[in-house]
C-alpha cells in the first residue's frame, strides 16, 4: 500500500470516523421542541392567571408583559441600558478570564503556592458577595467600576479553579514525552500545558460568563442608576409588574447571547475535543 | 573505544542526509552497578538491586519479568526519566547522568528513542504533527518536519493517514505513530516499555514483525521491556529476565533463531523449549 513494501500493512481496521456521537436526536430537533414547550408554558402561564384571577401586580398576563416589551422596545433608554450591563459584564468578564485563567496557572504549577493561598481564596468566595455590595460602592463610587468589580469578583473563581483543574489533569505520561524529548519549558508550556488544560480553561469560560452577568446586575440592582438591574428597580418601585417583566426577559436574552458566544467559541477552539459535538448544555 | 565511537558518530553525521531515512548504526548502552532505592514512607523500598548488562551496538535486548520486577524502573532510567540510586550508566561511552544532581546529559539522551506502554499522543495534534514533536523540540522548521514525518509515517505503513487524528486510529496504528516519533530525530538506541501490551494478540504480531524489520533495516539499538514470555524469544537476540521484588537479573539467555524470523518460528521445536524454559524460572519466583 506505501513504500514499506515488507512492512505488514495495517490490517487493523479503523475505528471509525471519530468515536461516535451519542444519539441525542436529529439536528432539527431543538427547532421544534424549544418552541412547542415555550407555547406551552406561556400557555400555562395564561391559564394560570385566568383561572386563579391573579392580579396584575403579582402575575401579569402573558400579552401585557408582551406590549410591555414591545412598548420598552421602543424607546432608546432600554438600549443605552442594555448596553450598559453588556459593557460592564463584558469588561469585568474580561478582568476575570486573565486573573483567574493566570492565577490558575500559576497555582496549578506550584502546589504549595496553593496550599498557602487557597483559605484566601476560598474567602474571597464564601463571603456573600451581595453583602460587600455596599463596600464595593464605597469604593468605586456607583459609577460602572462597582459592577465591573462585582462582575469580575463574581466570575473569576470557577475560571481560576477550572484551570487549575486542567493543568493537574495533564497526563504524566505526555509529561515524560516532553521530558525525553527534551523539549524547554516554554515548548511544553505551548505545546503540551495549554492545548491540554484548554478544554477545562474554556468550562470555566463558559460558566463564567454566567456569572459575570449576575455579578454586574445584583451591582446595578443594588447602587447606581444605570443598567438593566438599575431599570429593574425602578419598575419594580413603579409597581409595574409587566415592564419589569419585560426587562427580565431582556436580561435573559443578552445572557443568552453571550453564553452562546462563548460556547461557540469553545467548539471553535478545541474541535479534537470531545465536549465539541455540542456545547455544554445549548 | 572511545576513538571507534566517535569515527561513528562522525560518519553518521556526515552521511546522514544521504542515506535512506533511519539508517545508521546503534550505540552501546553500558549498566554498571545500577540499582534504585525508592524513599517510601513507611522505610525504603529496593525496587532494583545493583545490576550489570552490557548491550552491544544493534543488538535487540529484551527485559522479561513479572511485574513489580523493577524491568521499566531500569528502562526508565536508561531513559534519563529517573534517577538511579547508585551505579553508572554510559550511552555510546558517555555517561548518562552527570554533575552532582545526576541530571541527563543531554547529548546522551539525544541518542535515545522512547516508546511508552500507551501511545501518548496529544489528542489536538494530526498524526504527522505528533510524530513531528521531538524536531519541533529542536526548533527545526516545518517543511523539513513535514518532509522527515511523512517518511517516518510510510516507514510504519501510515502514510495515508498523516492529516487524521489519533481518535481516528485503531490502537495498534496509535502505537505506530509513537514509534514513528520515537525514531524521528534519528537515535541510535530504541527503548520501548511493553509497547505492544495493551493490544489484541492479533495486531501484536503484526506490529512484532513491523518491529523486527525496522530493527533490521536501520540497525539501532533496541532495549524492549514485556512480560509476554513468546514475545520476548520471537523478539530478542538476548533476554534478560528479572526476577521479582526486588529486582535483579535472574538469567540472560541468547536467543539464535535466523532473521528476519517470521511466526512460523513459534512452532519450532527450540522455540518451544525456550518458552518453556522462561517459564519454569518465571513461575519458580512466586
Amino acid at each position: 500500500m506505501v513504500s514499506a513494501t515488507q512492512a505488514p500493512s495495517p490490517t487493523e481496521p479503523r475505528v471509525g470516523p471519530s468515536p461516535k456521537k451519542r444519539d441525542t436526536g436529529p439536528r432539527w430537533l431543538l427547532w421544534v421542541t424549544t418552541p412547542l414547550i415555550l407555547a406551552a408554558l406561556i400557555g400555562a402561564w395564561k391559564l394560570y392567571t385566568v383561572v386563579f384571577d391573579i392580579g396584575e401586580l403579582i402575575l401579569p398576563p402573558p400579552e401585557m408583559v408582551w406590549t410591555a416589551l414591545v412598548d420598552l422596545l421602543g424607546q432608546s433608554m432600554i438600549y443605552e441600558a442594555t448596553y450598559v450591563t453588556f459593557y460592564e459584564t463584558i469588561v469585568g468578564f474580561g478582568i476575570a478570564v486573565v486573573v483567574g485563567v493566570v492565577l490558575g496557572i500559576v497555582l496549578g504549577k506550584m502546589r504549595s503556592v496553593e496550599r498557602v493561598l487557597s483559605p484566601f481564596l476560598v474567602a474571597t468566595q464564601v463571603v456573600p458577595k451581595v453583602a460587600i455590595v455596599p463596600l464595593l460602592l464605597l469604593w468605586f463610587g456607583f459609577g460602572l467600576s462597582s459592577k465591573i468589580f462585582m462582575a469580575a469578583i463574581i466570575s473569576f473563581f470557577v475560571m481560576m479553579q477550572n484551570t487549575i483543574l486542567g493543568i493537574r489533569s495533564i497526563e504524566p505520561g505526555h509529561r515524560d514525552l516532553m521530558r525525553v524529548i527534551q523539549a524547554p519549558w516554554w515548548k511544553r508550556v505551548i505545546s503540551l500545558d495549554i492545548p491540554a488544560a484548554l478544554p477545562a480553561v474554556l468550562t470555566g469560560i463558559e460558566l463564567g460568563i454566567v456569572f459575570a452577568i449576575t455579578g454586574a446586575i445584583v451591582g446595578e440592582y443594588l447602587g447606581g442608576d444605570e443598567g438593566l438591574g438599575a431599570l429593574a428597580t425602578v419598575m419594580l418601585a413603579a409597581l409595574r409588574t409587566d415592564q419589569l417583566f419585560a426587562v427580565v426577559i431582556i436580561m435573559t436574552v443578552l445572557g443568552f447571547l453571550l453564553y452562546a458566544i462563548v460556547a461557540g467559541i469553545r467548539r471553535f477552539a478545541i474541535p479534537w475535543h470531545e465536549s465539541s459535538g455540542r456545547a455544554t448544555s445549548l | 573505544m572511545s576513538t571507534e565511537s566517535t569515527t561513528r558518530e562522525k560518519a553518521m553525521t556526515e552521511t546522514t542526509d544521504d542515506l535512506p531515512p533511519q539508517a545508521g548504526s546503534g550505540e552501546a548502552i553500558s549498566v554498571r552497578g545500577v540499582g534504585k532505592t525508592y524513599a517510601a514512607g513507611a522505610g525504603p523500598v529496593r525496587a532494583l538491586m545493583p545490576t550489570d548488562l552490557e548491550v552491544e551496538p544493534g543488538e535487540f535486548v529484551v527485559l522479561l519479568g513479572p511485574s513489580g520486577c523493577g524491568k521499566t524502573t531500569l528502562l526508565r532510567m536508561l531513559a534519563g526519566l529517573i534517577s538511579p540510586t547508585e551505579g553508572t550508566i554510559e550511552i555510546g561511552g558517555r555517561p548518562l547522568f552527570t554533575g552532582r544532581d545526576a541530571t541527563p546529559a543531554r547529548d546522551a539522551l539525544g541518542s535515545l528513542g522512547f516508546v511508552f506502554q500507551a501511545p501518548n499522543l496529544m489528542p489536538w495534534r494530526k498524526v504527522w504533527r505528533n510524530i513531528a514533536l521531538p524536531l519541533e523540540a529542536k526548533g527545526i522548521g516545518r517543511a523539513e518536519r513535514k518532509r522527515r514525518a511523512t517518511e517516518l509515517a510510510e516507514l510504519v505503513g501510515l502514510g495515508e493517514f498523516l492529516d487524521h487524528y489519533p481518535k481516528q486510529l485503531s490502537g495498534g496504528m496509535q502505537q505506530r505513530v509513537a514509534i514513528a516519533r520515537a525514531l524521528i530525530h534519528r537515535p541510535s538506541i530504541l527503548l520501548m516499555d511493553e509497547p505492544f501490551g495493551a493490544l489484541d494478540a492479533m495486531t501484536r504480531d503484526t506490529m512484532n514483525l513491523l518491529l523486527q524489520k525496522l530493527w533490521q533495516d536501520t540497525g539501532k539499538t533496541v532495549v524492549l521491556v514485556t512480560h509476554s514470555i513468546s514475545e520476548a524469544v520471537f523478539l530478542a537476540d538476548r533476554v534478560v529476565l528479572l526476577s521479582h521484588r526486588p529486582g535483579r537479573v535472574q538469567d540472560i539467555l541468547d536467543v539464535d533463531f535466523q532473521r528476519p524470523r517470521d511466526l512460523t518460528v513459534s512452532a519450532e521445536p527450540e522455540f518451544g523449549d525456550l518458552v518453556s524454559h522462561l517459564r519454569g524460572q518465571l513461575g519458580g519466583q512466586q
